[in-house]
């Protein structure tokens, strides 16, 4: 009995830890949805988040940068491979007026495969160590290293609560917050009173972008620590736009929503082998549906309840012509 | 009214393309006066409007506020200056509370803080004479409370000089009243206020002066009290124009439409329809008056057979066969296959009426492709009556082929009137035919409607402007909050009484004071 119970420690633990991949994916969308836009690109800069810093980190090995230094600039490299993503987006979709599904599509399969081809280049199974691999023990600072399932947190675990919570702040304690709110319930109505929509527009996109990106990073250096586990980030980005739906666009709820689908995401593999029952592969795979069938739920129940604060933004994903009469 | 200027327009003119919107318009407003500005449709008051307020910038003139020349360039600018335009379409996030709605995009110094501004607004309020709960959110509001939010709006940050675009459209008479109260202590206060409206009986009962535009052009300011409705008329279209309304007595009435006990609840679980029961007659005007959102969208949709209710019946006794037939629950087309044609002009024009993209010859068609013979589309009877509609109605475009989203709203109106009524319909609903039109127009709708009464038709009509219900139906129906309230004689009733069943509720304690006192 106590074995299973501290078997089942080191699986919440794990799946609460993967579940932060979530939620830096699931804010930055939560950002760029409150300012109307429905950036389906998030998967894919998830991806170029990861390749960013694994990258910035092969071209800092050898550099004899203190620990510190090193994830800083790491985190800075990946947050910024994300804002530039975020910033076509936002020249497609703001200043061009784009369809917004359809370039988020783009985006999602352009990052995924820029993200593949750089992570060839410096992940094949031999060298992935030396390039990128070597500095995972400090971004689970400071449990790195550590033999149990804490092994899987650390700094960017509280990273992503903190800048989750930052987030709730920000959308409603301040006044930018409540701008960028205006602009995402009614345009014209936030231009009519001065507001300037394309910046908030930009800026509530181009930084969503940046903490979605740090996402992938945590995947890789955080959760996974493996040579390979790029492979896994756009998957993960669409189940963060579920959890968007799944939080009722609302920050501090999706801290508990990724800890749930990190749970759920896992629970198909691992409950079975808790309990110590075999399941053919085919069922396990299936249940890998429960975060998506979880989220179903939630629309539904949303849906008929009707409540407009649970509804998402009025203008989600519709373009704004600021001369349209 | 002191002789302070506060605003000075200086030949101030925008051109759309070729289209003269204003051209060299000079207008002088003074701190303390309010000042209407009338004008037909198209003639470019909300134009000039909102070149003030910073919506659109002038091509040539100038602005000056408080003798100094300005330079407004968006709706911030205007706020800098103290201008503020309260919008006919409100602009409010319907999520937002009062206050959080008010102190969107307003300079703050101090740091954020939503208890200091529901204060503050309060406040504001008092000082007019508003009631509003600045926690309450708009989407729980009344239309007469979000238009008092967007007039707090503008106050909250300072204005002194305010625009209203036509305040009165979708108020009740008493509400109404209670507004221009609210201006004309605002006004004491020193503050200048802009109105625009069609109804010269507001015109005439508000303002001090009034300032008319046509086509563009100012063509003169003349104060109210050396004026008259029918001068400013004239001054307006350019020629003088019947106000009287022709109302022929019924002939040849017979029962058209029975509805009996018609319940209808909506998909949110509200029962918008509340055992209504009433006779359309052919030959007759039956007017429908309520608040906007008393359910009277909902009752013709239901004759219409878009919607279906829960409970009652609609009978419709067919001219032609004399058979009588049950509507409730046929949809649209089997309700015409049937050979019962009721044609409806709903609330929202372009939503449900007509498609923005397509021109007017093919809007035409989209009542009457069924009867083509071919797979091909045939343009011809289409295209003759869209040159007959476009000649008749006078409606301002380029040509046929124009799409509808490009025509301003009166004239999108009169293509959608014009196509309901040339199907010669048994039974003619129309929602709202007028709504934002102008005199010339709405008088032009108005005969539509009264030749097809005296054609035998049974026209029902949904209005808001109660002097004008009062002097063109026959029988006024009343509903308030789905039910019918009362059905009234047109020739007899007063305004007044169809204002009070308006808002007559089974809560009656609960409605305000004023109403009380005027029922006694």
């Amino acid at each position: 009995m106590e074995q299973f119970f501290s078997q089942f420690l080191d699986f919440a633990l794990t799946a609460v830890s993967l579940g932060m991949t979530f939620l830096y994916g699931c804010t930055g969308e939560i950002l760029t949805e409150k300012a109307g836009h429905l950036n389906l690109g998030i998967p894919g800069i998830m991806c170029m988040g990861g390749a960013c810093g694994c990258l910035t980190l092969k071209l800092l090995n050898q550099s004899g940068l203190p620990p510190v230094l090193l994830v800083l600039l790491t985190l800075l490299a990946s947050f910024i491979g994300g804002m530039l993503m975020g910033i076509i987006y936002s020249f497609l979709t703001v200043t061009l007026k784009a369809n917004q599904n359809v370039t988020g599509l783009a985006m999602t399969i352009f990052g995924a495969g820029t993200t593949k081809f750089i992570m060839s280049g410096i992940s094949s199974a031999t060298e992935a160590f030396q390039n990128y691999l070597y500095a995972k023990n400090y971004f689970r600072f400071p449990f790195g290293g550590n033999t149990s399932a804490l092994n899987y947190n650390g700094i960017m675990v509280f990273l992503a609560i903190a800048i989750a919570l930052i987030a709730a702040f920000v959308l409603n304690k301040t006044r930018a917050g409540l701008h960028l709110r205006a602009v995402g319930e009614n345009p014209a109505t936030a231009d009519a009173v001065g507001i300037n929509v394309t910046r908030y527009k930009y800026v509530a996109t181009c930084i969503g972008s940046g903490i979605a990106a740090l996402g992938g990073l945590f995947y890789i250096m955080g959760w996974s620590g493996t040579c390979d586990a790029y492979k896994s980030i756009e998957q993960l980005g669409w189940i963060s736009i579920a959890l968007v739906i799944f939080t009722l666009w609302r920050p501090q709820i999706s801290i508990i929503g990724s800890a749930l689908f990190g749970l759920l995401y896992l629970a198909g593999t691992r409950i079975p082998t808790l309990l110590g029952i075999q399941f053919d592969m085919s069922v396990t795979k299936l249940l890998e549906i429960l975060p998506y069938a979880v989220t179903i739920i939630v629309l539904i129940v949303t849906s008929v309840g009707k409540k407009k604060e649970n509804q998402p933004p009025a203008a989600l994903g519709l373009p704004y012509f600021r001369e349209e009469r | 009214m002191n002789n302070q200027v506060a605003l000075e327009l200086n030949k101030v003119s925008k051109y759309f393309g070729s289209l003269a919107a204003n051209k060299d318009v000079d207008l002088t407003v003074y701190r303390g006066e309010i000042l209407s500005i009338l004008g037909e449709n198209g003639c470019g008051k909300t134009t000039l409007m909102n070149m003030i307020a910073g919506i659109y910038y002038p091509d040539h003139g100038t602005i000056s506020v408080n003798g100094q020349e300005v330079v407004i360039r968006s709706p911030k600018d205007a706020f800098r200056h103290g201008i503020g335009m309260i919008h006919q379409h409100f602009k409010l996030v319907d999520l937002f509370t009062a206050a959080e709605n008010i102190v969107l995009g307003a300079k703050g110094d101090k740091r954020y803080n939503l208890k200091d501004v529901n204060r503050r607004v309060e406040e504001i309020a008092n000082k007019y004479g508003f009631h509003v709960d600045p926690k309450k959110k708009i989407y729980e509001m009344s239309v007469s409370e979000k238009q008092t939010v967007e007039i707090l709006k503008v106050l909250y940050r300072g204005a002194d000089i305010l625009i209203l675009d036509e305040p009165s459209a979708v108020l009740t008479p008493q509400e109404t009243d209670r507004l221009f109260d609210i201006l004309r202590r605002m006004r004491e206060d020193g503050k200048s206020i802009l109105i625009i409206t069609h109804k010269l009986h507001e015109v005439m009962s508000i303002s001090d002066r009034v300032a008319v535009l046509r086509k563009g052009e100012h063509i003169a300011t003349v104060e109210t009290a050396s004026t008259s409705p029918a001068e400013l008329t004239e001054m307006m279209v350019g020629k003088k124009v019947e106000l009287n309304i022709d109302r022929p007595e019924p002939k040849n009435v017979s029962d058209r439409l029975e509805v009996k006990g018609l319940s209808l609840v909506n998909t949110d679980g509200i029962k918008v329809l509340d055992d209504i029961t009433f006779t359309a007659r052919s030959g007759e005007i039956l007017g429908i008056a309520g608040i906007a959102g008393s359910g009277q969208k909902e009752l013709l949709e239901s004759i219409a057979g878009l919607q279906h209710p829960a409970q009652g019946e609609i009978v419709y006794h067919n001219p032609k066969t004399g058979t009588s037939e049950n509507l409730r629950d046929k949809d649209p087309v089997s309700i015409r296959e049937l050979g019962v044609r009721l044609s409806f002009v709903p609330e929202d024009r372009l939503g449900m009426g007509l498609v923005g993209n397509m021109d007017i010859i093919d809007n035409m068609m989209l009542r009457s492709y069924r009867k083509g013979h071919s797979m091909f589309v045939d343009r011809k009877k289409p295209k003759d009556l869209a040159n007959k509609i476009v000649e008749e109605l006078e409606v301002a475009t380029t040509s046929t082929h124009t799409p509808v989203r490009r025509l301003s709203g009166g004239n999108v109106q009169k293509v959608l009137v014009g196509r309901e009524i040339a199907s010669s319909p048994t039974v003619l609903m129309a929602a709202y035919p007028v709504r934002g039109l102008d005199i010339n127009s709405s008088y032009t709708i108005y005969g539509l409607l009264t030749k097809q009464k005296e054609s035998g038709t049974a026209v029902i009509f949904v209005g808001e402007d109660l002097d004008v219900l009062v002097e063109i139906c026959d029988r006024i129906l009343v509903i308030c909050a789905g039910r019918v309230t009362g059905i009234l004689d047109a020739r007899t009733t007063t305004k007044e009484e169809i204002g009070l069943l308006m808002t007559k509720t089974e809560r009656d304690t609960e409605t305000d004071p004023d109403m009380k006192e005027a029922s006694r």
